[in-house]
């Protein structure tokens, strides 16, 4: 009976957040949903804008690391070994992603809707 | 018997690297999400039965959420006199610098599930033999299965000379007494990493709360002093209670190497007796006669022992190690009274070997409501609590070593080959400060 209930993840999350944690989940979902929709009107992926868009990432994976940093009161140089190193590759990781997919979708949905 | 594994109940999964991964993305949390073996899901038992919970701390909350959970139709009664709930993993956090008196400081109310009567009077006196309770109102109740979850006292009256109101004056530290406490051990501990001197630390001879805890406050001193450029004009002494620094043996030679590597001094066998505030020194009790030891900042870690009306009534122990300081004579697999079936004990009043901890009555209360069902049902249950316990023993600012273990003293990661269980280590640090007290609010209302 010891295997992972999600349930009870959603438990923790909802205590962690508040209402931050819909926010926060339907922002994610949005800005899955405007990616997926643009790919499909634009039939494929604009290389220019995903390049910019990855910049961006870059930035977001900081600024993921900075406020995991400010809500630790600690940060990276307290690594103490290899899966410290993983989990700051994956806090940094998901701050490049969500901020690429947010910032390819509103400038393509900007683009588009421009055109009009 | 091969059955030791099966049995054991741990506050984290058994994660395959694959499942690993797959809470990255939840930045470790999923480390403490593992769900209690206690079937939830299960169809609600109906049932008629009165059942009185003593003490609405974290074990009596959670016990009142999961009989909710189980039982309809039951009418459960829950005695408390306090209006306030305290976080207590958070006090070292306020001793720490790291979080306001108010992180820790919520209402009973809040966590109050729906249909559960709260009597806000103490319960004072137990009657196991007539099945009912008096509380301190003078009103007596009358139970069909009891519940104590009193929590224990803290006896700093035992040590001559100390009162909680020195707390915060003469170098007299003590993170325990209360939140306000906690805050100005902080200010004193401060004002001593600034100056340096000499620190003492140490813990109780009794059964206590966390025994990490006084280990945590040495080390995170240890760190302000260093911070600040203060760790030459500073001695750090920890004067232990016996010749080890931690129950668990492989935990305590591993203290043992920090405190070497940090330089802290340690005093065994050593029991805190008295205090004089104006000499600023602590008397000990020694194999070798009384001692003394002058301090420039202390952290008092009280004696520890069953509340009073848990040590007068016949719920205690006769005998053995539990009896003098009167802790609950319960099965330890079980948590229900040897003596008195319709009676069971949790949180910090067990008279069990280990771990007075949230993470202990997280796995503690399942254990002990699955029982109390059954009972109710005219059936036994198979529910085993193992003594599991866990500790993020913070050995710096921005570092902690996850310790988990059982009756046994076996250690029982919970990610093995993945969160070693005796690295100093930054993700420990993430779920303590992230993680546990969401986790605690969660197991209050009966979700995790």
């Amino acid at each position: 009976m010891k295997e992972l209930d999600p349930m009870v993840f959603l438990a923790v999350f909802q205590e962690m957040l508040g209402p931050m944690l819909w926010v926060l989940i339907l922002l994610a979902l949005a800005g899955i949903a405007a990616f997926a929709v643009l790919l499909l009107r634009e039939k494929g992926l604009s290389s220019q804008r995903l390049v910019r868009a990855e910049i961006a990432g870059l930035f977001g994976g900081v600024a993921a690391l900075v406020l995991a940093a400010r809500f630790t009161v600690s940060g990276f140089s307290d690594a103490g070994g290899p899966v410290d190193w993983l989990l700051i590759g994956l806090i940094w990781g998901v701050g490049l992603a969500g901020t690429t997919i947010l910032v390819y979708s509103v400038a393509g949905w900007t683009a588009l809707l421009r055109k009009r | 018997m091969n059955g030791d594994n099966r049995e054991r109940h741990q506050a984290f999964p058994q994660l395959s690297r694959r499942g690993f991964f797959a809470l990255g993305a939840a930045a470790g949390l999923g480390a403490l999400v593992a769900s209690p073996a206690a079937a939830t899901q299960s169809a609600r038992v109906k049932s008629s039965a009165r059942i009185v919970i003593a003490g609405a701390g974290a074990a009596g909350l959670a016990a009142a959420s999961r009989l909710m959970q189980r039982l309809d139709g039951a009418k459960v009664i829950l005695l408390d006199r306090r209006q306030e709930h305290f976080y207590q993993p958070g006090f070292t956090l306020i001793g720490a610098g790291l979080k306001p008196q108010s992180y820790v400081v919520s209402g009973t109310a809040d966590y109050l599930p729906q249909g559960v009567e709260w009597i806000q009077e103490r319960a004072a006196e137990f009657d196991p033999e007539g099945k009912r309770v008096v509380t301190d109102a003078g009103r007596a109740i009358p139970y069909d299965y009891l519940i104590v979850a009193t929590g224990l006292s803290l006896d700093y009256a035992s040590i001559e000379g100390m009162d909680t109101k020195l707390i915060g004056s003469n170098g007299i530290g003590s993170i325990y007494a209360s939140p306000e406490a906690a805050s100005a051990t902080w200010k004193l501990m401060s004002e001593f990493a600034d100056k340096g001197g000499v620190g003492l630390f140490g813990r109780p001879a009794t059964e206590m709360k966390c025994a990490g805890a006084p280990l945590k406050y040495t080390f995170i001193t240890d760190d302000y002093l260093r911070r600040r450029g203060n760790r030459g004009k500073a001695e750090l002494t920890y004067t232990a209670h016996n010749k080890a620094l931690f129950s668990v043996p492989i935990v305590s030679e591993k203290v043992r190497m920090l405190f070497q590597d940090r330089q802290v001094k340690v005093r065994h066998d050593h029991v805190m007796t008295g205090i004089d505030p104006g000499r600023k020194v602590a008397t000990y009790r020694t194999p070798n006669g009384s001692a003394e030891i002058p301090f420039d900042f202390i952290n008092v870690v009280p004696p520890m022992r069953a509340p009073d009306p848990v040590r007068n009534s016949p719920l205690r122990w006769q005998e053995g190690i539990f009896a003098a300081d009167g802790w609950m004579e319960v099965d330890k697999a079980s948590l229900r009274h040897k003596r008195f079936d319709t009676v069971f004990g949790v949180g910090d009043v067990a008279g069990v070997p280990k771990g007075k901890t949230a993470a202990s009555v997280k796995w503690q209360v399942p254990v002990m409501v699955d029982h109390l069902v059954a009972a109710i049902e005219g059936k036994t249950s198979d529910s085993v609590y193992n003594g599991y316990t866990s500790c993020p023993l913070i050995t710096r600012l921005g570092q902690a070593m996850l310790v988990e273990f059982d009756y046994q003293d076996n250690l029982v990661p919970s990610f093995p080959g993945i969160v070693a269980p005796l690295e100093e280590l930054w993700i420990t640090w993430v779920m303590k400060t992230m993680a546990l007290k969401p986790t605690y609010l969660a197991m209050l209302r009966g979700r995790s």
